[in-house]
């Protein structure tokens, strides 16, 4: 299948401008400057491409969102602070092909009238980061980006920002908090970005795969995007796969396209015991499918939000029947509980207790008034909170608990 | 006060500046190469970034403090990330854990006597689908096996 994003990912030096050119590379640009800005946010928006860090926002909408003519400068935040555990999509883009990404740039930038872009890329990159500074340096040599955009009359600079090992900065807020020198805390919304973002000024923040899409749909068009993926959710989207499946690794494949087959066709079916017993679809944030829900899923924001979890960043973790469903929760709760900025109480508090009354009843047992205390917790967290991070650890106590109950019962 | 940057990271600095808006904003990337230039950050030295930036003391060493990879301590020659969140946990990771600490003394947030190792169990490290995995310093090394990492240990221990 010719695809959006991963076309050039086993091309030999994919990653150098020289074979980014030769494969196609910056050939949106003149097309790009001949729209007016305008038109090239209603053809994002007409393409349907929504936001593939997790929320599902359709890009264009949140690039309409940017005032126009205002005398503040307007800023453009990449975010590659890819660090959903199950998420390693980003990552192979910046590694394999980092010029489509500052491609990506360029039209975002052009459509919302923005000169200075930031990549917040996550402190343990190593390859992507050497990668993408590699490919901005190879940019700005070779006069793609600059004082002109490729001969064209635009000023543009990028820089790329490492961030420091913190969970919570992939939040879009806590990403501008960061990028201005500070500790990652969240802020409170309203204002949103697009009015009061990086600097106190218009900033859209987009996720590296969103951004990579860009010179698929400027070339093509958007209804080529669309001939994938359903009428809600079009085009590809990047799955990564990780637990026990024979090919873990990364699959572009189409919104909707079957969990099912994603498992058992593209990864060679499930690795360990050979029996399925849980899948999470987006992230460790989402709420966990059973075997049997998981086989009858859809890939897509629509149907996953049918079957109660969400689609989120496409990090599949595949478990099979030797997995414990408390030691799997009991692991995630650490996380969470270590990842907490602190500012929320309902966070601070609860994903710290939660992690403690699991830990203790995975190693000394307890009663069931402790699970009915982990969900009455859970409850407590949900949407009281600064962001989401709350809800990302009550989503799975809820669930972990509710569909694999017996596993919690026999440690009691 | 005794830190300060040699000249090259001084010239380095002027680059980061010209990059933001305001100073503040470059302070990740000076301590980035605060810690570079000395293995970890030191209060001397968050004072000298502090100045140079125009911040508080305080205001930076809260954002060292916030940040799990700026260590205020030092680290070994070598410093092991291990991922400990649940996609490397469930192909292996417990057992690498309980192997560096069996054969190599090596627990969470310790440093070996030599000063050579130090071991950190950290989240995700974006590696999900190559697991278990493992940051020496500032490479990763995947699809670690005990055999691999006895091969690598035995390997760094001679340099």
């Amino acid at each position: 299948m010719k695809k959006v994003l991963t076309n050039r990912f086993l091309i030999e030096n994919s990653h150098t401008l020289k074979v980014y050119r030769e494969h196609g590379g910056y050939q949106s640009i003149d097309k790009l400057f001949a729209t007016k800005p305008a038109d090239i946010i209603e053809e994002v928006k007409r393409s349907g491409l929504r936001g593939r860090g997790g929320a599902g926002f359709p890009a264009g909408m949140k690039w309409s969102f940017i005032p126009k003519g205002g005398d503040k400068p307007v800023y453009l935040c990449v975010n590659a602070d890819e660090s959903e555990p199950g998420t390693f999509k980003d990552r192979y883009l910046l590694e394999k092909d980092p010029h489509q990404l500052i491609e990506g740039i360029i039209i975002c930038a052009y459509g919302v009238g923005c000169h200075h872009a930031y990549i917040y890329i996550r402190g343990e990159f190593d390859l992507a980061y050497r990668r993408i500074q590699e490919a901005v340096d190879e940019a700005y040599a070779q006069g793609v980006i600059g004082e002109t955009v490729l001969g064209k009359e635009y000023k543009l600079d990028i820089t790329v920002h490492r961030g420091a090992g913190a969970y919570i900065c992939g939040e879009e807020t806590a990403l501008l908090e960061s990028l201005e020198g500070k500790r990652g805390n969240p802020r409170i919304k309203p204002p949103f970005p697009a009015i009061v973002g990086l600097f106190n000024s218009p900033t859209v923040i987009n996720n590296v795969e969103t951004l990579s899409a860009l010179p698929f749909i400027m070339n093509k068009g958007a209804e080529a995007y669309r001939q994938w993926g359903t009428d809600k959710s079009p085009g590809t989207k990047l799955f990564c796969v990780s637990g026990h499946v024979n090919k873990p690794g990364v699959y572009e494949l189409p919104l909707g396209y079957p969990l099912k087959d994603l498992i058992e066709k593209e990864c060679g079916g499930v690795a360990g015991t050979g029996r399925l017993k849980a899948v999470v679809t987006g992230g460790s944030s989402v709420p966990v499918l059973t075997a049997e829900e998981a086989y009858s899923a859809r890939l897509d924001y629509e149907a996953l939000m049918e079957k109660g979890t969400m689609l989120g960043s496409g990090g599949v973790i595949v478990m099979d029947d030797s997995v414990d469903m408390l030691w799997a929760l009991r692991n995630l709760a650490y996380f969470y509980a270590h990842e907490s900025c602190g500012q929320c109480t309902p966070c601070r508090e609860g994903s710290g207790w939660t992690y403690k009354i699991l830990d203790r009843i995975y190693r000394e047992g307890g009663s069931e008034k402790d699970l009915d205390l982990l969900l009455e917790i859970a409850d407590n967290m949900v949407g009281r909170t600064i962001c989401v991070l709350a809800d990302a650890l009550a989503m799975p106590v809820k669930s972990y608990i509710t569909k694999f109950r017996e596993d919690f019962v026999k440690n009691l | 006060m005794s830190f300060t940057f040699n000249e090259k990271n001084l010239k380095k600095c002027d680059a980061i500046l010209k990059c933001y808006p305001n100073k503040q904003a470059a302070l990740l990337p000076v301590l980035w190469l605060a810690q570079k230039q000395q293995g970890y950050l030191p209060l001397d030295a968050q004072e000298y970034v502090a100045q140079l930036l125009d911040l508080s003391p305080v205001h930076v060493y809260g954002v060292t403090t916030f940040y799990t990879m700026f260590k205020t301590k030092p680290v070994g020659k070598y410093h092991l990330q291990l991922c400990r969140t649940l996609s490397c946990a469930l192909v292996g990771m417990e057992n690498i854990g309980h192997h560096l600490k069996e054969k190599y003394q090596l627990e969470h947030d310790s440093v070996s006597k030599d000063g050579r190792f130090s071991l950190e169990l950290v989240e995700c490290l974006g590696s999900c689908g190559s697991g278990p995995a493992l940051m020496v310093n500032d490479s990763l090394v995947e699809h670690l096996t005990i055999e691999k990492l006895d091969k690598l240990m035995e390997k760094l221990k001679k340099d």
